[in-house]
């Protein structure tokens, strides 16, 4: 199927991308990243957007760098570029865990980490890691660039803080500590398809007990769910099994979820104890340095 | 989120783009609104390039852009300016000349229909060359992004096996 008739720009920068967001907004404007979300959708005419403005011809969107401050991912950052990065690899390997279970290896060469986040569906799995993470995400807009916490940034189902005229240009991802350990479990019917179940866990961990943690959902809610429940059993505890299933259970029967037909309310809820506790445990392995690399 | 400006057509936007497809320069006039898969397809002739869900699911439309397998359905014409595409056609001149990999899907009955197959062989040769000696779940992996309705995958496994072994064995046939 072909999309609706739109017009196509190209702009140069950041700066240009916004102001043309701008001047077309009556138009329904949409910035195309990776358009692997956006594409299909287009084709379905789900969206259909006046003006595509491309920010495939913008330079300086797709660094990896660490400095003092943490990890600065550019928004146009494939998928796989992430995934083959040996440094987060070895520095912040639920970026890995997360990246590396979207869609399929094909969509993966394409897709962008800034797309998962600023699409706002509640099924990509970049956004419950970025939460966890306690990650910042740069936007450029009409009055100039601003930080979102990740945690804020979510606000409902394809609704996020960026407004018509905003670009994402950067997440930045805090330093990982050595006391710290996260991870990304996915269930999925098959390879490629959404999450029936997703959890970004983090465990800060200090003399065998779990000083701090998050626990947060994917594809069980509107946006990202962060789970406290969960993180009330952990919090104090002695880091063991026990623990993280108590901490699992405790996530799971406090979820809001419903039949569909990727599963029943009952089935996805045993499906999130199982997958929360896999993250859990090996989030724990990471923080102790047990995990074996 | 749709205006009426739109339900009655934007004016087409022609421009020329230049992209090295199957290792010749192309110069090709593309509406801006043209997927990839269209221009290959109806611009330049490449049929290999198949369009099976059109929604970036199946990956019947996967080619190479630039060192990397695309779903050319889900990818801007307007988007491969400068970059190279390659398709399954430059990978033989014809049946008596077939790229090993190819060999090895013919001798494995790595296809049936054959309609994923043009894809399949491109994933394939992305995969063996990041990979020359994948174990069966790294090709299961590296496959993912293409769906097949007739095999059940085993003997395309199976092919890809045997066309690690002759590339390690015999080298590229080009």
């Amino acid at each position: 199927m072909f999309p609706y008739s739109f017009t196509y720009l190209a702009p140069s920068s950041v700066r240009e991308a916004v102001e043309l967001l701008v001047r077309h907004e009556a138009d329904d404007a949409k910035v195309l990243a990776g358009g692997q979300s956006l594409i299909p959708l287009m084709k379905l005419r789900f969206a259909a957007p006046g003006y595509l403005v491309d920010l495939n011809t913008v330079d300086g969107l797709e660094g990896i760098e660490e400095d003092a401050e943490g990890l600065h991912i550019g928004a146009l950052v494939r998928e796989r570029d992430l995934e083959r990065s040996e440094f987060v690899a070895r520095r912040y390997p639920v970026l890995l865990d997360t990246s590396r279970v979207i869609a399929d290896p094909i969509v993966r060469n394409v897709a962008t980490v800034g797309g998962n986040l600023a699409h706002g569906d509640p099924a990509n799995d970049h956004p419950a890691t970025m939460v966890a993470l306690g990650a910042t995400v740069v936007v450029e807009g009409p009055a100039g660039r601003r930080m979102v916490a990740a945690e804020d940034f979510f606000h409902g189902l394809y609704e996020t803080s960026l407004g018509p005229a905003d670009v994402l240009c950067e997440i930045r991802v805090p330093r990982p500590s050595p006391s710290r350990g996260a991870a990304y479990e996915k269930f999925e019917r098959q390879v490629g398809d959404f999450a029936l179940v997703g959890t970004a866990a983090v465990v800060e961990v200090r003399d065998r007990h779990v000083a701090d943690a998050r626990i947060v959902l994917t594809n069980v809610g509107p946006t990202p769910h962060r789970s406290r429940d969960g993180e009330a059993v952990l919090v104090g505890a002695t880091a063991m099994d026990e623990t993280f299933w108590a901490a699992a259970q405790a996530a799971a029967s406090a979820l809001e979820v419903y039949d569909d037909l990727r599963g029943s309310a009952e089935y996805k809820r045993r499906v999130a104890s199982a997958i929360t506790f896999r993250a859990l445990r090996r989030a724990y392995a990471r923080a102790i340095g047990a995990d074996g690399g | 989120m749709m205006s009426e400006a739109k339900r009655n057509g934007g004016s087409s936007v022609k421009t020329t783009i230049k992209a090295h497809v199957n290792g010749e320069d192309r110069e090709v006039e593309i509406d801006t609104r043209m997927i990839l898969a269209e221009m290959l397809r109806e611009q330049l002739r490449l049929t290999s390039v198949h369009i099976g869900c059109a929604t970036g699911n199946c990956g019947a439309c996967t080619v190479i852009l630039d060192g990397r397998t695309v779903k050319s359905c889900s990818v801007l014409a307007a988007d491969v300016d400068g970059q190279e595409i390659l398709t399954v056609e430059s990978l033989s001149a014809g049946p008596d000349d077939l790229h090993p990999i190819q060999e090895a899907f013919v001798e494995n009955q790595g296809l049936q229909c054959g309609f994923c197959t043009p894809a399949m062989v491109l994933s394939s040769l992305k995969l063996l060359e990041q990979n020359p000696n994948p174990s069966e779940d790294e090709i299961r992996h590296g496959i993912a992004g293409n769906l097949c309705r007739c095999t059940g995958y085993h003997f395309i496994v199976k092919s890809i096996q045997d066309a690690a072994h002759r590339l390690a064995t015999e080298g590229s046939a080009q």
